[in-house]
């Protein structure tokens, strides 16, 4: 490996050897050397990095050997990182990484934390290292320093990616159980709503509602939102919205169980009252949902 | 484009197609008051099944032939309005207001002899 000289007199000005022109090595030499000294001393400065991320008291939620385990792979990714430069890959194995620890309840803080504390520790080390050849410190750094904060920032927005991967999917679950449509008498539907709606679920609910309509050919539907603590006044137009779109498929829609605040949010919006149909309780609902269809319940004595 | 109309008794059943033009629209509107007139038919069903988007001014086109048809004393009737649809309405503030709507044929004619039973 031949090295350049590579500093540059220019005619008639005394050359500063302070200031160089041009470096003295290639920065994937630089690279190639920094890697080398990283897997020679991977024992001892792995063995420094934990010990600093349980002074910092991260990654609490594992034990000693978990964390010595995830150390090893991470450390081994970091450094190919470095060396390779392969940044996708570093990125799937930040993604895997991810799915492992967040369901042990690992969290953002933790893995960028744990991350800039490797870095730390790498450029500690390569202080130690250089501290004799100072030009050369800051060389191997300007090769160094880029590359790390690449990594930190790979590992973090991969983490995070798949902490939003796993949100959604979650959402998603949580959206399919809670809007059930369910038939209870011929061209009688109900529509129980629990829990949070939001512009998204309001508009799945209306999907799924008119659907159900239109294959149980259903007259009569009561929506019952007793379990709906409050609504904004986006999704309080969303319900309106869907009255009127039942309406269109000949359906009559009645509306039980509001709370005192979500008719409060009604009346502010100037919810023509007229066009809504609504009782107190589901049991009221039903009945009046059975009058409408021209049904009877008597009890068994009364019918003989 | 020709609109089919179809008459079942005292009721007239007009089917709309897919894509009707604004002057088709118009063309309908004269046309359906007039047979409601030859025929003396006492309601309409309008079939809006093969329709799959409704805009306003179909929307307000069929509100005005529900209002000229009632001056005759006759009823109209909207049917088949798709779930798609039913929504993108409702999204425009396209209701329909005061007009009767049904999920399909079936439901629109029980509708009217039921209306009809009563006020007989």
């Amino acid at each position: 490996m031949s090295k350049r000289e590579g500093i540059t007199k220019d005619s008639g000005t005394r050359s500063n050897p302070s200031v160089e022109l041009v470096r003295s090595e290639a920065p994937s030499e630089l690279l190639r050397e920094l890697v080398a000294h990283l897997r020679q001393n991977r024992t001892q400065l792995r063995e420094e990095w934990v010990v600093r991320i349980t002074e910092t008291r991260l990654l609490t939620a594992m034990t000693k050997e978990e964390i010595f385990a995830e150390a090893t792979s991470v450390y081994d990714s970091y450094v190919e990182a470095l060396e390779t430069e392969a940044f996708e890959a570093l990125q799937a194995y930040a993604r895997n990484l991810s799915e492992r620890i967040i369901p042990r309840g690992v969290e953002t803080h933790e893995v960028v934390g744990i991350v800039l504390l490797l870095r730390d520790v790498l450029a500690r080390s390569l202080f130690a290292k250089y501290q004799t050849d100072f030009k050369k410190l800051n060389r191997i750094l300007d090769a160094y320093e880029p590359a790390a904060n690449r990594i930190a920032n790979t590992v973090a927005v991969g983490f995070v990616q798949e902490r939003e991967r796993v949100i959604r999917q979650q959402q998603e679950a949580i959206r399919e159980l809670s809007t059930p449509v369910l038939q209870v008498r011929e061209r009688l539907l109900i529509l129980p709503i629990i829990g949070v709606i939001d512009p998204q679920r309001a508009r799945q609910l209306t999907e799924q509602l008119l659907r159900g309509i239109r294959t149980n050919r259903a007259k009569v539907v009561v929506i019952d939102i007793t379990g709906v603590a409050a609504m904004d006044v986006t999704v309080a137009n969303h319900l309106v919205q869907t009255v009127e779109a039942s309406r269109l498929l000949g359906a009559t829609v009645i509306v039980t169980g509001l709370s005192p605040e979500i008719a409060q949010t009604l009346v502010t919006i100037g919810v023509d009252l007229g066009k809504m149909n609504t009782v107190g309780d589901l049991q009221g609902g039903i009945e009046q949902a059975e009058r409408l269809l021209g049904y009877k319940v008597v009890t068994l004595a009364e019918s003989r | 484009m020709e609109v089919p109309i179809l008459k079942q008794g005292e009721v007239l059943i007009a089917t709309f197609q897919a894509a009707l033009s604004d002057a088709d629209l118009n063309h309908l509107r004269m046309g359906l008051v007039r047979q409601v007139v030859k025929f003396r038919s006492r309601a309409v069903i309008v079939d809006v099944t093969a329709m799959d988007v409704m805009d306003s001014f179909a929307s307000r086109t069929l509100r005005e032939i529900a209002h000229m048809i009632r001056l005759r004393g006759a009823e109209t009737v909207i049917v088949g309005i798709q779930p798609e649809v039913a929504f993108a309405m409702v999204q425009l503030g396209l209701t329909l207001e005061g007009v009767a709507t049904a999920l399909d044929l079936e439901e629109g004619l029980a509708y009217l002899n039921e209306k009809f039973k009563t006020t007989n």
